[in-house]
């Protein structure tokens, strides 16, 4: 391991600047915030320069209220600097379409998979975007906020008495 | 497969004309997971394999939005019940950070001596289970008699051997009870001469070395790329752990070695997973020298509840414990992201808060999920009876990876 010094968010803003809209520190975490646009741009510079090889997780938040409505939140982690990184990209609600990073990483694969079941946000270049937690002809996507705790989809119906 | 089936797989139409579609799962009596393979085999060598789960869906997340945030911990518990609190610990860290509260020096020494004790018990039944599917019986039942007297005796503390919800935000919900810590020496040195046994009984055995040794082999850079942690990637000679990495609770003062595999089989998850248990048991102790006297959850209103006797006998005490049960705790707000070292990998919590008594999202990063989502790179071009022993060695659980 060559070094091993923490990375903060100025360090990665001096060599990818310009891809980054804004960047913060939150709990010890170099949070940044980027357009769509530069997703990928930035994910391969994180990854050919600072080392992050593994892709640890993506997500998404729903501001019902908000525009754009929904945060799409990754992470991942670099080896080499011993450090985790947090990406927030802004998704509109009218196209909710993201390039997706299973050229890069193969983890992005089911997660994606999972984001889109989830939330509805689709993943161009994922050739695979499958229900995988919920199932074939499920209508809806359970975590927007909008849909509601009480709706249930049976895959086999209720038995009546 | 019918049109009604809940799984379209593209392996319906096969590359090969002479290949055959088997499905494996998700009901399987083979596979202790609800997980569904469908392989396409030439012969028997799996050339296609396409994984599938979430049988086991029951909407945590959105519970969690839900639910004030202790509402949350018996539902925490059901992600990786083999070791429930390790994930209640989890999540607990994450709701104190964005509370900003210190816990107590007993508080953190119990929490890793806890982590470390469920992670022999996951450990242990991991072994257990893949090595039972192989046919080695015994050496399950030995196993199993070791964590049935973890079970108990965690049971003891807690009052349930799988489901604690043993944890509080701010603390635990009561001290060892008397004797506990006597008991845990027994046990301890119960489960040495146990897994002697099991070291006896299969590192050099011929059936054993044969169903695992260069089955399922991977470098560290496929397993990063395809976001294998815990045991799986160490598996592959990489020491990347939390607990040395970004030391959080006690770990910082434990002496503990992080064991590495040599080239990424099956054999070698096998055998880091053992090792680990040795370093578990040692942190276990180290732990318990550790422990001094105090309380173990912190003097805090906004999250502890007042003693009972007070509330029975103040208003001020009985008008705070109202509000702590009916209302909830308030996080203030803001996102945070805390991972913890499971038995299985990387643990994380990312929690956004609103600042109101509920989660605004609650999304949990399980190691599971993560790793079903590249098994199928571990079964290609391997034989179809490799299928059961590799799945085994990735300790999915379905409670944790279908959430």
């Amino acid at each position: 391991m060559s070094e091993r010094a923490p990375l903060s968010s100025d360090a990665i803003e001096r060599e990818l600047g310009p891809l980054v809209e804004r960047s913060w520190q939150g709990f010890g975490m170099p949070v940044l915030e980027l357009r769509v646009e530069n997703l990928l741009p930035l994910v391969t510079g994180l990854r050919d320069k600072f080392d992050f090889a593994l892709f640890l997780d993506v997500t998404a938040v729903d501001y019902p209220e908000r525009s754009p409505r929904f945060d799409l939140v990754y992470h991942f982690y670099s080896r080499r600097h011993n450090q985790r990184v947090r990406l927030k990209v802004p998704v509109p609600a009218e196209r909710p379409v993201v390039p997706t990073l299973t050229g890069h990483y193969g983890s992005a694969r089911y997660m994606e998979r999972e984001v889109h079941d989830m939330y509805g946000i689709e993943f161009a270049g994922n050739a695979d975007l499958r229900p995988i937690l919920l199932y074939e002809g499920f209508v809806g996507h359970p975590l927007r906020k909008d849909y509601p705790i009480e709706r249930e989809q049976p895959v086999v119906p209720y038995r009546t008495a | 497969m019918d049109a009604s089936s809940p799984l379209a797989s593209h392996l319906d139409r096969t590359a090969d004309g002479g290949n055959v579609v088997v499905n494996i799962g998700p009901s399987h009596p083979a596979t202790h997971g609800t997980i569904q393979i469908v392989a396409e085999l030439d012969g028997e060598t799996v050339k296609r394999a396409d994984v599938h789960c979430g049988y086991l869906h029951r909407g945590f997340e959105k519970e969690a939005e839900h639910h004030t945030y202790h509402k949350v911990i018996p539902y925490v518990d059901r992600l990786n019940y083999c070791s429930a609190l390790n994930n209640g610990f989890a999540y607990a860290e994450a709701v104190e950070k964005l509370l900003g509260i210190q816990l107590t020096r007993r508080c953190i020494v119990l929490r890793t001596l806890l982590c470390e004790y469920n992670r022999v018990a996951d450990h242990v039944t991991c072994v257990a289970a893949s090595i039972m599917e192989m046919g080695a019986m015994t050496a399950f039942l030995y196993l199993m008699t070791v964590r049935d007297y973890i079970f108990e005796h965690l049971n003891h503390l807690t009052g349930a051997r799988l489901t604690y919800s043993y944890v509080r935000i701010g603390g635990l919900a009561r001290d060892l009870p008397e004797g506990w810590l006597t008991r845990l020496e027994e046990i301890l040195v119960f489960t040495e001469r146990y897994l002697e046994r099991i070291h006896g009984l299969l590192d050099h055995n011929r059936i054993f070395i044969d169903r695992t040794r260069d089955v399922a082999v991977m470098t560290p850079e496929h397993a990063l790329n395809w976001g294998f942690t815990g045991p799986t990637l160490r598996s592959t000679g990489l020491a990347l752990d939390l607990r040395k990495d970004a030391p959080y609770l006690a770990y910082p003062e434990l002496d503990f070695e992080v064991p590495v595999g040599i080239k990424g089989d099956n054999y070698d998850r096998y055998y880091v997973r053992m090792c680990e248990i040795d370093e578990s048991i040692a942190m276990v102790r180290q732990c318990v020298g550790l422990l001094r006297d105090g309380p173990v959850s912190v003097d805090d209103p906004r999250v502890t509840l007042p003693e009972k006797e007070a509330v029975y006998t103040e208003i001020e005490a009985l008008v705070h414990h109202f509000k702590l049960v009916s209302q909830g705790i308030i996080v203030p707000a803001g996102e945070i992201y805390v991972s913890h070292e499971a038995p299985n990998g990387e643990l994380g919590f990312y929690l956004v808060s609103d600042g109101t008594s509920r989660a605004y999202k609650l999304h949990v990063r399980a190691p599971s999920f993560v790793h079903m989502g590249g098994m199928h790179t571990l079964l290609e071009g391997y034989e179809v009876a490799d299928v059961v022993p590799t799945f085994g060695s990735m300790n999915m659980v379905g409670g944790e990876c279908d959430r």
